[in-house]
C-alpha cells in the first residue's frame, strides 16, 4: 500500500462501512418512531459523505445512487416531504442496496444494475432527478476554477456582468493608465474595484492580482479615492481600484474565473485587446477610465503604481481590512449552542492501525506470555522463598503480563453491532422471501468480542436467523389463532458472561415440535427406534448432520446448509451452541464463545507421561476418584456415579491411544466435562500439574484438523503440549451414543 | 515560508484526500472532524486559510463560519467551503455565511491548490 491514493481508497471503504452502519441506525431509529430532527440529518450526512468520497474515486454507480437517495432524504430533511412507512421501508432497501454498491466498488465486483435502477426510479418517483448530465455539467464547470485548461464548458460562462459604474472621474488622469510598450501580444484591460463586502467576505486583492499576473505580464496602476470632507468618511466603504493590463492570449473569461469569488462582492470590466494593435491601448484608456489620485491623499505612497502586482502595490488593502469591522449575519450563530448541547458527547478519539501489526503485537505478547511461565518455573525450581524481592517481583511480573495481555486483547475486540445491523438486513430480506412481518430486537450491541469473530459469526448467525423467520415463526393466521401478535419477534442478544461472550437468537414462534423431529431423526436412521430421548436431546438432534425438519424445502434456509454446520463453525471459534425451547413460546439458541482467540485459561494434566492441556471452561468439576467409585456395565463401558447421576467414563490415556486399557487405581483424577447442556462425562486423567494460562498456537495449518485436538502451546518448561478439545473427543470417541447411553442408564 | 491550512470535514476520506494534495504542496495542514472541532483547533492555530465541509455533525460548516467570523483573530481570515452542490443558491448561503470562496467536489489536486492560492496568495 505504497500509493497514498490505494491508502486513502482502503479508509475510505472503511469509513464506508462506519458511515452506513450509522445511516442504518437512523433509518431504525426513524422505522421506530423514535426519531428526532438530528436523525434525518444523521441519515443524510451518512449518504452525503458516502457519495463524496466516491466521487473522488470516481465510483460513478456508487454517486449517482447516492445522489439520488440523498436527494429524497434532503426533501425529508427540508420538511417538503414526510416520512411514512413506504418511503421508510424505500429507505431501508436503499441503505441494503449502498451497501452492495460499497461492497462491489470495494471488491470492483459487477453492480445488480438492475435493482439499483429500479430503486433510483423508486427515488425518483418522490423527488424528481434533476435530469440529464449536460445541464449540470455547464453550471459545473465555472464552479472548479480550471484556469489552464478551459474547456468547451467555459464558453457558457455567463458574461451578463453589469457594466462598470465608477463615481466621477478626471478625465485629464488618462496618461496615468499603465504603458504598455508597443506590443504585439494580445491583451487584457482589467478594471476592478473592490467594495466593502470584498474584505469583509475574506477576500484579498493582492492575491487576485497575483494570480492575475499567472496569466501573462501585468501593468498594474492603483488609484486612491480619499473620503472629500468628513461626512463622506465611510470606514466599511472601499478607496481603492485597479487598472491592470495583462498580456496574454486567454479570453476574458479567464480572467472573470480568477474573480470568481470576488464577482457581485467587486466592479469589474474586462475588455480584450486584440493582439498587434498598439494603438489601442489608447483606446482601451479612453473606453476604461481611471480614477484620479488626489493630492490630499491621506497615504501617498499608497498611489504608487507598480510594474509587478506585489506586495507593495497591494499593500494598501490588508491595512485598510482591520478598519472594517465585519457585520456578520447573527441567528446562525445564536444557534450553535443549542445544537451542541442535543448532539451526543463526542467519540472518544481513534488511531487506525494495520491489523498485521496488532497480529503482531498479539503474537509478542503471547511470546510474553510463555516467556514469563518459563521464568516462574525457573524461580520455582530454585526453592526461593515466597516473600523474598525475587518472589514478590515476579508476582508483579505476572500481574503486568496479564493485564498486558488483556489490553492487547481489547484492541482486538470490537462491539458486534455491526455484525447485527447485518442481521437486520437478513430479517429483512428473508422476512420478505416468506410473505411474514418479523421485528428485529436487538440487545447488547456494544458487547465487545474478537473481531477474527465478528467476522467468522456473520455466517452461521444468518443461518440462525433465516431459520428462526422461516420454522421457527408461524404465519400470521397461525399466530393470530394463538392469540400472539401478527407480528414475530426474532431477539438477538449479546452479553459478556462468566468470561465468555452470551449470544442468544430467539424466536416467539412455535417452540420445536419434538414430536416431529424425533420421527424424523428415526426415519432417517439417526437414532435407533427404541430411543428414548429427553426433550433436551431431542432438540440436539437438530444439530445432526443431514438433519432438516422442513417437510418442504422452502427456498430461504432449506438449501442443504444445516444447524451441524451452524454447529461446526461456532465449534471452530471455541464456542458452543445450546438450544433451549418451549412449544407454542418460541425456541431460543444461545452461542456462547470465549473472549480471545488467543489464550485461554487452561489445566494442564498428565496422562501416561504425556502433558496436555484441557481448557478451564470446559471442566465443569474435579474428582479423586477410588477404585469403587466406578461401576461396569454392558459393553466394557464404566461409569461414575456423581451425585446420584451416572456419567459415563472415558479414559484419556486408551482414548488418545498413549497405552493400553489399564486397571485404574486410587487417586486417579477424574474431570468432569459437560460437552452439552444437562450432560456430564468424566476424562479419566493421571494427574494435575498446574492451571495456567496458555497462548494457543494453532496446528490447522501444519497437521490439518486432528480429532479431539484444539492446538498447541508451548509451556514454561518449553515443552510443547497438545490443547485438547474435550467436547470432539467425547463425541469421537463414542459418537453421540454416549450420551444417550447416558441418559439410559440413569 | 509555507501556507497553513485548516481543513474541516467530517468524511474520513476527504480530510485524509486534503491533507495529501495539499501536504505535497508544502502546506502546513491542519484537520478538524467538525465545526466544534474547528473551533477548537482555531483556539491553538492561527491558519492562513480555511477550507470546510457544510454539512457536519454537531456544528455544521454555515454555523462554523459564523463563529469563525466573530473571533477577532479570524475576522477576516480566508474561508474556502467544500461542496458537493454547485447550484447558485448554495454559492449566495456560502457567500452571505461570510465564506471567501468554495470549491466543488470532487475536487483536483491543481485546483484546489489554486484556490487556495487565490485568497491566501
Amino acid at each position: 500500500m505504497s500509493d497514498p491514493m490505494q491508502e486513502i481508497m482502503a479508509s475510505f471503504f472503511i469509513e464506508c462501512e462506519e458511515l452506513h452502519e450509522s445511516l442504518v441506525d437512523a433509518l431504525q431509529l426513524l422505522a421506530d418512531g423514535e426519531s428526532d430532527i438530528e436523525t434525518i440529518n444523521v441519515a443524510f450526512r451518512a449518504v452525503h459523505s458516502i457519495k463524496g468520497g466516491a466521487g473522488a474515486f470516481g465510483l460513478d454507480a456508487l454517486v449517482d445512487f447516492a445522489h439520488q437517495f440523498e436527494t429524497v432524504m434532503d426533501a425529508c430533511r427540508s420538511g417538503t416531504l414526510s416520512i411514512d412507512t413506504p418511503l421508510n421501508e424505500l429507505f431501508l432497501r436503499c441503505s441494503d442496496m449502498l451497501s452492495d454498491l460499497i461492497r462491489c466498488s470495494r471488491d470492483g465486483e459487477d453492480v445488480d444494475a438492475a435493482t439499483s435502477t429500479g430503486l433510483i426510479a423508486e427515488l425518483s418517483g418522490y423527488v424528481p432527478s434533476e435530469d440529464e448530465g449536460e445541464v449540470e455539467e455547464i453550471e459545473f464547470q465555472p464552479m472548479v476554477l480550471d484556469l489552464g485548461e478551459l474547456g468547451p464548458g467555459s464558453d457558457a460562462l455567463p458574461m451578463d456582468l453589469p457594466p462598470l459604474d465608477l463615481p466621477s472621474l478626471d478625465d485629464s488622469d488618462e496618461t496615468e493608465a499603465p504603458e504598455l510598450g508597443p506590443s504585439d501580444k494580445a491583451r487584457l484591460a482589467v478594471e476592478f474595484r473592490a467594495e466593502g463586502e470584498l474584505y469583509e467576505s475574506g477576500n484579498e486583492p493582492l492575491f487576485l492580482i497575483k494570480a492575475l499576473a499567472d496569466l501573462g505580464r501585468c501593468e498594474t496602476k492603483l488609484t486612491l479615492d480619499p473620503p472629500k470632507s468628513i461626512d463622506d468618511l465611510n470606514t466599511l466603504g472601499s478607496r481603492l481600484s485597479w487598472n491592470i493590463v495583462v498580456e496574454t492570449d486567454m479570453p476574458p473569461t479567464a480572467v472573470h474565473e480568477i474573480f470568481e469569488f470576488a464577482e457581485g462582492l467587486c466592479k469589474l470590466n474586462v475588455v480584450a485587446i486584440p493582439g498587434s494593435a498598439a494603438a489601442l491601448t489608447k483606446d482601451v484608456s479612453t473606453e476604461v477610465p481611471v480614477e484620479a489620485a488626489e493630492s490630499s491623499a491621506p497615504a501617498p505612497a499608497e498611489a504608487q503604481s507598480s510594474n509587478t502586482p506585489d506586495a507593495p502595490a497591494a499593500a494598501p488593502a490588508p491595512a485598510s481590512k482591520p478598519e472594517e469591522p465585519a457585520p456578520i449575519p447573527k441567528p446562525a450563530a445564536a444557534k450553535a449552542p443549542e445544537k451542541a448541547a442535543t448532539t451526543p458527547p463526542k467519540t472518544s478519539p481513534t488511531v487506525r492501525v494495520d491489523l498485521e501489526r496488532i497480529e503482531r503485537l498479539v503474537n509478542l505478547v503471547g511470546e510474553l506470555v510463555i516467556n514469563q511461565a518459563m521464568l516462574s518455573q525457573s524461580i520455582a525450581e530454585e526453592n526461593i522463598p515466597p516473600n523474598s524481592p525475587v518472589s514478590a517481583g515476579l508476582d508483579e511480573f505476572m500481574q503486568l503480563t496479564r493485564n498486558i495481555q488483556e489490553s492487547v486483547m481489547m484492541i482486538r475486540a470490537q462491539p458486534v453491532k455491526s455484525l447485527f445491523q447485518r442481521m437486520s438486513r437478513i430479517v429483512r430480506e428473508s422476512s420478505a422471501a416468506v410473505d411474514k412481518t418479523v421485528k428485529l430486537v436487538t440487545d447488547g450491541e456494544n458487547t465487545e468480542i474478537d473481531k477474527t469473530a465478528i467476522e467468522r459469526l456473520a455466517d452461521p448467525l444468518t443461518h440462525m436467523i433465516r431459520n428462526a423467520v422461516d420454522h421457527g415463526l408461524e404465519d400470521a393466521e397461525t399466530r393470530i389463532a394463538q392469540g400472539k401478535s401478527k407480528q414475530g419477534e426474532i431477539k438477538l442478544r449479546a452479553a459478556h458472561k462468566s468470561g465468555r461472550v452470551l449470544i442468544e437468537v430467539s424466536d416467539d414462534g412455535a417452540g420445536i415440535n419434538r414430536e416431529k423431529v424425533k420421527s424424523k431423526a428415526m426415519e432417517k436412521g439417526l437414532i435407533p427406534d427404541e430411543a428414548i430421548l429427553s426433550d433436551s436431546e431431542i432438540d440436539q438432534l437438530l444439530f445432526l448432520p443431514g438433519f432438516s425438519t422442513a417437510t418442504e424445502v422452502s427456498n430461504l434456509s432449506g438449501r442443504g446448509v444445516g444447524m451441524d454446520v451452524v454447529k461446526t463453525q461456532i465449534t471452530s471459534l471455541g464456542g458452543r451452541v445450546t438450544i433451549e425451547s418451549t412449544p407454542g413460546a418460541g425456541t431460543t439458541f444461545a452461542i456462547s464463545l470465549p473472549l480471545t482467540l488467543a489464550v485461554l485459561d487452561g489445566m494442564v494434566i498428565t496422562v501416561a507421561q504425556e502433558t496436555l492441556v484441557i481448557p478451564l471452561n470446559a471442566i465443569v468439576e474435579t474428582l479423586s476418584l477410588s477404585v469403587d467409585d466406578l461401576k461396569p456395565v454392558a459393553g466394557g463401558q464404566s461409569v461414575l456415579c456423581v451425585r446420584e447421576q451416572f456419567v459415563p467414563v472415558l479414559d484419556l490415556g486408551v482414548e488418545l491411544g498413549y497405552r493400553e486399557e489399564a486397571p485404574m487405581q486410587d487417586g486417579t483424577i477424574a474431570l468432569l466435562i459437560s460437552p452439552e447442556e444437562g450432560v456430564l462425562v468424566a476424562l479419566l486423567v493421571d494427574t494435575i500439574e498446574d492451571q495456567r494460562q496458555v497462548v494457543i498456537k494453532g496446528m490447522q495449518e501444519s497437521y490439518g484438523r486432528v480429532p479431539g485436538v484444539a492446538a498447541a502451546t508451548i509451556l514454561g518448561d518449553g515443552q510443547i503440549a497438545l490443547i485438547l478439545d474435550p467436547n470432539d473427543l467425547v463425541q469421537n470417541a463414542t459418537g453421540d451414543d454416549l450420551v444417550i447411553t447416558q441418559k439410559k442408564a440413569s | 515560508m509555507s501556507l497553513s491550512v485548516l481543513a474541516v470535514d467530517d468524511s474520513r476520506t476527504m480530510r485524509d484526500m486534503i491533507n495529501l494534495a495539499l501536504r505535497t504542496e508544502g502546506f502546513d495542514v491542519h484537520l478538524a472532524d467538525d465545526g466544534e472541532h474547528g473551533l477548537e483547533v482555531l483556539d491553538d492555530i492561527d491558519p492562513d486559510v480555511i477550507i470546510t465541509d457544510i454539512n457536519m455533525p454537531r456544528l455544521d460548516g454555515f454555523g462554523f463560519i459564523d463563529a469563525v467570523r466573530l473571533r477577532e483573530d479570524t475576522r477576516t481570515t480566508p474561508i474556502l467551503v467544500l461542496t458537493t452542490e454547485s447550484s447558485a443558491e448554495l454559492k449566495t448561503k456560502a457567500r452571505t455565511a461570510g465564506a471567501t470562496g468554495w470549491i466543488v467536489k470532487p475536487f483536483a489536486q491543481d485546483k484546489l491548490v489554486r484556490a487556495l492560492k487565490m485568497v491566501a496568495g
